[in-house]
């Protein structure tokens, strides 16, 4: 991607470079069709030379257990039981890269969260400052502190392999065609007729996922049970930009940041229209004793 | 005849400076990462990532020697009726009126009492909310909604202590003889006279 085609750029003010145009786009993982394979965890970290250390098992599918700033796609097993019936949900975690990026909001070092004109979130981690706010920010608990280097890690959804007209790595790993990729919008019409698809198979509330409160996402789900997503390991029904968030890194900063320009202010123009408190050596007004 | 009164100890204006020394680097590199028009003040530690490693540290040390700062005056800070009295008129003070100079002020006046006051409350919570979003070492004990709300506080509490910090400097600027009491560790005896009449008769045993 190039430096004319971001959208976003974090703890900045005035406006990024916007005049090129690029059409939005999205990754659509089809939760139904996943089998649970792995094979995107795998060409995530192959194209993206990671390697995680090996962990422990700790009696659950997901290998890694979380996501950390070495495994940036993470395979989430569920089981659950609706209507009676065992079900075995399995979604492949990672940043939704939204469209009103909580990490951006947060991020209090200029570029070092950026959001392309397509619609990808990244982060650049050479101007990251290690400092954790983008991990406050997130409503997915998605970004990552490296130990190593304390920088912030997530799925770039492989802006480098976009920018060349490529599909993300998982996406060309997928052997079921669960995760697809394409035009935001062409992602849509292809979730719409999944969900027809489900909906006659007896999934009456299967729907996408495709939250409105961050804005919508550029990473979006075709779920069995939309009603309920948060049967997908606790995948949030209606997440948005924490109000605390909203406080922090909205309107008070510019209102602050005036306050104090305008204590100092009011110093100056105090010292200037008042003048100093003086005492002078016969100025000993009233004391008993004087 | 003026003669000096001392008002602050060698030990009591050492504390002073370190604490103010370490509260003006804080204010600084705090503001930075509080808006980007700030950012360029992370200069004063080297740099963003510098900054960022060394604001908590050190907040530990301000917090410590602030300790120490606070035992020294602490008891010199409790609302009295006077202070109620002083506040009423503090419109009479902002413009420079000896009005209210004839109150029996002690050691520190209603100001000066608050101000100590916000700066306990602030430091305090700055320390507690600082350890909560400290990301390389506490942070990941602490789950997102409290680390956001911590967030907010200290946002909150260090912007109350910035102000405070400008009301603090620029009555020092105003108010003429103030300074060296910090800087030398005397006063003027009229100045301590005018401005703090109780204090300078226990100084002085006058009268």
């Amino acid at each position: 991607m190039i430096s004319s085609d971001i959208k976003r750029r974090s703890a900045t003010t005035t406006p990024p470079p916007q005049v090129r145009e690029q059409v939005e786009v999205a990754k659509l993982i089809d939760v139904s069709k996943c089998i649970g394979c792995k094979a995107c965890q795998s060409a995530c970290m192959e194209w993206n030379d990671l390697r995680d250390e090996v962990g422990e098992n700790i009696g659950v599918y997901d290998n890694p257990n979380n996501l950390t700033e070495s495994s940036w796609t993470v395979m989430r097993f569920s089981e659950i039981e609706e209507a009676g019936k065992l079900e075995w949900l399995i979604r492949k975690d990672g940043c939704m890269h939204c469209e009103d990026p909580g990490c951006l909001k947060a991020c209090p070092s200029p570029g070092a969260i950026v959001q392309y004109s397509n619609g990808i979130v990244d982060f650049n981690q050479e101007h990251c400052i290690g400092c954790g706010y983008c991990v406050a920010g997130c409503p997915f608990d998605i970004p990552r502190i490296s130990e190593k280097d304390s920088k912030a890690y997530k799925c770039s959804l492989c802006s480098d392999r976009v920018a060349v007209g490529q599909e993300p790595a998982c996406v060309k790993a997928c052997p079921t065609g669960s995760i697809m990729f394409g035009t935001k919008e062409g992602m849509i019409h292809q979730a719409e007729e999944r969900i027809e698809d489900l909906k006659e198979r007896g999934y009456e509330n299967a729907g996408l996922y495709n939250p409105a409160g961050v804005g919508g996402t550029h990473v979006m789900y075709v779920l069995h049970h939309a009603d309920k997503p948060e049967l997908y390991h606790g995948l949030p029904k209606d997440p948005t930009i924490s109000p605390m968030v909203s406080i922090w890194k909205g309107v008070t900063k510019p209102l602050l940041s005036i306050g104090l320009g305008l204590a100092v202010l009011g110093g100056f123009f105090h010292y200037i229209t008042k003048g100093p408190k003086e005492v002078h050596a016969d100025d000993h007004p009233n004391k008993e004793g004087a | 005849m003026s003669q000096d009164i001392q008002r602050y100890v060698t030990a009591d204006r050492v504390n002073h400076w370190i604490v103010a020394i370490l509260f003006v680097i804080l204010s600084l590199t705090g503001l930075a990462f509080f808006h980007p028009s700030f950012f360029f003040l992370s200069n004063v530690l080297g740099g963003p990532v510098w900054a960022r490693i060394l604001h908590p540290f050190l907040g530990i040390v301000m917090a410590i020697s602030f300790v120490g700062l606070a035992r020294r005056v602490w008891h010199e800070n409790f609302i009295k009726p006077v202070d109620i009295e002083w506040l009423k008129r503090i419109e009479e003070v902002i413009n420079n009126e000896d009005g209210p100079d004839s109150l029996p002020i002690g050691k520190y006046n209603a100001g000066q009492k608050l101000m100590f006051w916000t700066m306990i409350g602030s430091v305090a919570l700055l320390l507690v909310t600082g350890f909560v979003i400290w990301r390389a070492y506490f942070a990941e004990f602490f789950p997102i909604p409290v680390i956001r709300f911590a967030m907010v506080i200290h946002m909150l509490a260090g912007f109350t202590g910035i102000l405070a910090l400008i009301i603090h400097v620029y009555a020092a600027i105003w108010v003429k003889g103030t300074l060296r009491a910090m800087t030398r560790g005397t006063v003027d005896a009229n100045w301590a006279k005018h401005h703090h009449p109780e204090w300078f008769k226990e100084q002085t045993g006058a009268k």
